[in-house]
């Protein structure tokens, strides 16, 4: 067991942890933030992204007491006063969801690329979004609400 | 109040997703709850000659470990075919049976044999490794040519033939191949497929101690009909002590329709160790047990005059059922497949014979399209091999042969109520640029690449099922759907629909329809789906049928409502109920202005007597309240259709194959709502475009899945895809009161032969297999440089 003090979405998390706990079960066993989703087991399909210390990771691929002393946020933690973030409502406008399942990891990237890119192009798009897979959209609409974001942003 | 139909309204469902509030299966935590890990065979085939579980049973937190020897003894049944099919000779199918838990053989790998309980999932792994399973391992059949010339693997069925079926008449084929010009002749292989729904399988599993009710939260495509199985087949609990919930579900494409072991397991479990259970499937077990899609060995005949009119076709196909038939398994490659097998052309005379059989392998069942991607991948192969052998533009030998009235009695089975196959075409050539592609493979040809177009027009038979065919088709279950539509006293309005929606949208386009047809605004306006405690029954969602058959139970039901508020309103206004107009959520007395909006007459139907200017509104005879059900059965199924084009880059040195432009022009009926309709089109379009290009499901020898992640099945990723060019043409079906026909599949059956029909094109005529690949791509590009070569 290991102690693990971090910032989670702005509040601050004080927990004693088995030192093998992955940072995406930390967040929903843990803390019960299932907005984080697992859906491979080979760091493949980006369906956990959050964001540790503003850069986008795959939360299976870390140890949470790696990370002690990091501001983290996740899907969850990004409406503020209950109004979304430009990504979310991006998302909502040109039909970027369906299943919502990939949505959390696929949002949380997004948002980083526009953080490294302020305009990107539809290839550095599509280039950028290769770790998270979309069984549902085709990704055609992933494209067209990380352009309107970078519009609003 | 401007109608809602039609409209791209942004979906009610998406807050949620968006903001990480979704309430998927393994979001679910019960307070108590064990952690269920199975121990699955690592053998393809296998007897089983010992279980001993005595280590792991003594393992920190093991709470209970059961095995196949549990479950039989409690009697608990099986899995099952839901579609009964017979072959040519008129003997039945044979099916093996398919237990929960495999006790004597296990069939492929993954298939459960014993199951452990503990208090951390960590404690059940750690346990479950404890099990020792006594294998003696049996030579596999998992070569799908050789199947019926292998062992047995289920006793009593021979040749590992589950039927031999046949659609169609031999006789009359053989006189129009008689007649012919030509036969262009076609070999193909439709290749395995692995759904990948993105969320993975799970099940939560509650026994309620004090009502003895069983309530299974799941990751199902329709729950009522789980619940059914688990109860009439499996004998878990009766109906009435058995919930099963699916809340938000993260796709499903045809591997969330069935119920699986794990569901049976649990459920039986949860009750024998009085104890929650939580199970979620990891990756590779998704992967080695959900049911897998495609997977046929096709050989096609078309008999053509040399102008390119089609005489007559002959499909003979292989097809794989895996190590157990389950639901959809037996019909999708049977009348979801054989139909269909003549596309869309008027063909004088044809014929579907196919054999379905059993591997060592995991259970084929529906995946999008179920049966229609596979008829139309034969049919626009051949015909553009057809076209190629006669000398004829792709275009035009289609155009040649596409009825030209509606109704159109299509060869096999068919009647189609509406279309127009040219227009869809025809829109599809001037949006794809047809005309201008001679100049651009002459750009990429200066570049040192290849590049070639292909073509499709595909129809497909959805919206199932309608039981006046199914039923004459000789299967016996006709797929209705079910509707409830209930005022609150105060106004606002909730649908209980027996569809389920997985990412499709019911929560918005449902409810558009609830708002055109209630007048009622769409806020205030609740769709509810997915468990079985809300709402009567109901078939679930597969086969593009939520809203040709699902959504027409909700409209029928407003009417019910309609009639019924009408004569209520009637009596509140003093006005005869023929002079009572609703229009716009409003009943009006014609020639005054004396009307009630409907909210006022839900209200005073709860509360008759309440208000003072009549002493109560119900008319005699009526009951309060206003909720009404509806069931609709369709007459017949719906048609979509439509014109796709693609382009493809090949690159001669590397293999590599550049999806340059693609077209789709798609004939959907009335369309609720664009942004959703276009949405399903590019998620249909991806998948067809993956198993083209990149999808593959491998097994090896000795039956084991050597493509069992992410790292070795190859998902289409954002970067492997241009930006889709889409539109639609339409007809509106005959047959439903929306005159809507389905917009689920349509990529994803017109995809994989448009996109093979580009490559092959870009390789000259090259045949190759499924999917183009690089290594593939290459191989074709190097040996027809050395033909090349020796010509010259």
């Amino acid at each position: 067991m290991k102690k693990i003090d971090v910032e989670i979405n702005g509040k601050r998390i004080s927990k004693e942890i088995p030192d093998h706990t992955l940072l995406s079960d930390f967040l929903r066993n843990i803390l019960n933030l299932t907005g984080t989703h697992i859906g491979c087991d080979t760091s493949q399909c980006g369906a956990c992204v959050v964001h540790v210390n503003g850069r986008s990771i795959k939360s299976c691929t870390a140890f949470a007491t790696d990370l002690n002393g990091s501001k983290i946020t996740t899907i969850e933690g990004l409406a503020k006063n209950g109004k979304m973030h430009p990504m979310q409502e991006a998302f909502k406008k040109m039909h970027g969801l369906q299943c919502g399942f990939c949505t959390p990891g696929m949002v949380m990237s997004a948002i980083d690329l526009l953080k490294n890119k302020k305009n990107p192009s539809d290839k550095e798009i599509r280039d950028w979004l290769e770790g998270n897979i979309c069984r549902c959209t085709g990704y055609q609409n992933i494209v067209a609400a990380v352009k309107e974001a970078a519009s609003k942003m | 109040m401007a109608s809602l139909v039609g409209s791209r309204v942004e979906r009610k469902e998406d807050k949620r997703f968006l903001t990480g509030k979704g309430r998927y299966t393994s979001d679910i935590n019960i307070a108590n709850q064990t952690y269920a890990v199975f121990i699955r065979s690592p053998h393809a085939r296998a007897k089983i000659k010992k279980i001993d579980t005595s280590k792991a049973l003594k393992a920190s937190g093991v709470v209970d470990i059961l095995t196949g020897e549990h479950i039989a003894k409690d009697k608990i049944g099986g899995l099952i075919a839901g579609w009964a099919i017979r072959s040519e000779d008129g003997s039945e199918m044979k099916c093996p049976p398919n237990p929960p838990l495999a006790k004597d053989n296990a069939n492929f790998v993954g298939d459960p044999v014993a199951v452990v309980f503990a208090e951390t999932l960590d404690e059940a792994k750690t346990a479950a490794e404890l099990v020792k399973v006594d294998y003696k391992v049996l030579k596999a059949v998992s070569n799908l040519a050789d199947t019926m010339n292998s062992e047995a693997i289920h006793e009593g069925i021979d040749k590992n033939l589950c039927y031999d079926w046949l659609l169609g008449d031999r006789q009359k084929v053989k006189e129009a191949f008689d007649k012919a010009d030509k036969i262009i002749k076609l070999d193909i292989i439709n290749n395995r497929l692995i759904p990948n729904a993105m969320e993975p399988r799970a099940c939560v599993v509650d026994y309620n101690t004090a009502s003895e009710e069983i309530t299974c939260y799941t990751t199902s495509q329709n729950p009522h009909l789980s619940r059914l199985i688990m109860s009439a087949f499996g004998g878990v609990a009766p109906e009435n002590k058995l919930r099963v919930v699916a809340p938000d579900v993260g796709g499903g494409f045809g591997s969330k329709i069935n119920l699986y072991n794990e569901e049976i397991v649990c459920s039986w479990a949860s009750k024998k160790i009085e104890r929650p259970i939580k199970w979620v499937a990891e990756r590779t077990e998704s992967f080695l047990t959900d049911t897998h899609g495609r997977d046929h060995i096709t050989h096609a005949e078309l008999a053509v005059t040399n102008d390119g009119k089609f005489l007559g076709f002959k499909n003979e196909t292989i097809a794989n059922l895996g190590a157990y038939a389950r639901v959809f398994g037996t019909v999708t490659p049977t009348y979801l497949f054989g139909p269909c097998a003549t596309g869309v052309y008027v063909m004088p005379a044809a014929y579907s014979n196919v054999k379905a059989v059993y591997t060592n392998t995991a259970p084929v069942d529906a995946y999008r399209g179920a049966g229609r991607p596979e008829a139309t991948y034969t049919i626009e192969r051949i015909v553009d091999k057809a076209a190629t052998e006669l000398g004829m533009d792709p275009i035009e030998i289609r155009m040649k042969n596409f009825p030209t009235e509606f109704p159109f009695k299509q060869t096999l089975v068919h009647q189609v109520d509406s279309g127009d196959y040219a227009a869809g075409l025809n829109k599809a050539k001037e949006m794809a640029d047809y005309d201008g592609f001679a100049a651009r493979k002459k750009a990429s040809e200066s570049k040192g690449k290849l590049r070639g177009i292909g073509v499709t027009t595909y129809f497909e038979a959805c919206g199932i099922a309608p039981s006046p065919v199914v039923m004459m088709l000789g299967c016996g279950v006709g797929l209705w759907e079910s509707a409830e539509v209930r005022f609150n006293p105060t106004g606002q309005v909730t649908v209980y629909t027996g569809s389920h929606s997985h990412g499709q949208s019911h929560q918005t386009t449902f409810a558009q329809i609830t708002a055109d047809e209630l007048g009622v605004p769409i806020e205030n306006i609740d769709i509810v789906h997915g468990d079985t405690d809300k709402g009567t029954f109901g078939m679930g969602t597969y086969g593009s049928r939520s809203l040709t058959v699902g959504g027409i139970a909700i409209v029928n039901a407003c009417k019910k409502i309609i009639t019924k508020g009408k004569k209520i309103a009637a009596k509140m206004l003093e006005a005869s109920e023929e002079d009572v107009e609703f229009k716009n959520g409003e009943f009006v007395v014609a020639k005054s202005n004396k009307k009630k909006t409907i909210g006022e007459v839900a209200f005073a139907s709860y509360l008759p007597g309440v208000r003072d200017e009549v002493k109560s509104p119900l008319p005699e005879g009526e009951e309060p309240g206003l909720v009404e059900s509806s069931f609709f059965d369709p007459a017949n199924f719906s048609f979509p259709a439509g014109s796709h084009i693609c382009e493809v880059e090949i690159d001669p040195e590397t293999g590599d194959v550049k999806l340059d432009k693609y077209t789709a022009v798609d004939d959907f009926g009335t369309i609720v709502n664009p942004l959703i309709v276009e949405g399903q089109v590019h998620g249909g379009l991806a998948q067809g475009i993956g198993q083209a290009l990149h999808e593959n499901a491998q097994y090896d020898e000795s039956g084991q899945l050597i493509t069992a992640s992410y790292m070795d099945y190859t998902m289409p990723r954002a970067d492997n895809f241009p930006e889709f060019n889409i539109g639609f043409t339409c007809t509106k079906a005959t047959t439903n009161p929306l005159g809507v026909k389905g917009c689920g599949e349509a990529g994803t059956i017109a995809a994989t032969p448009t996109v093979m029909n580009a490559v092959i094109n870009a390789l000259g005529g090259e045949e190759i297999s499924l999917p183009a690949t690089a290594e593939k791509v290459w191989k074709a590009c190097k040996s027809a440089k050395k033909t090349d070569a020796k010509a010259a």
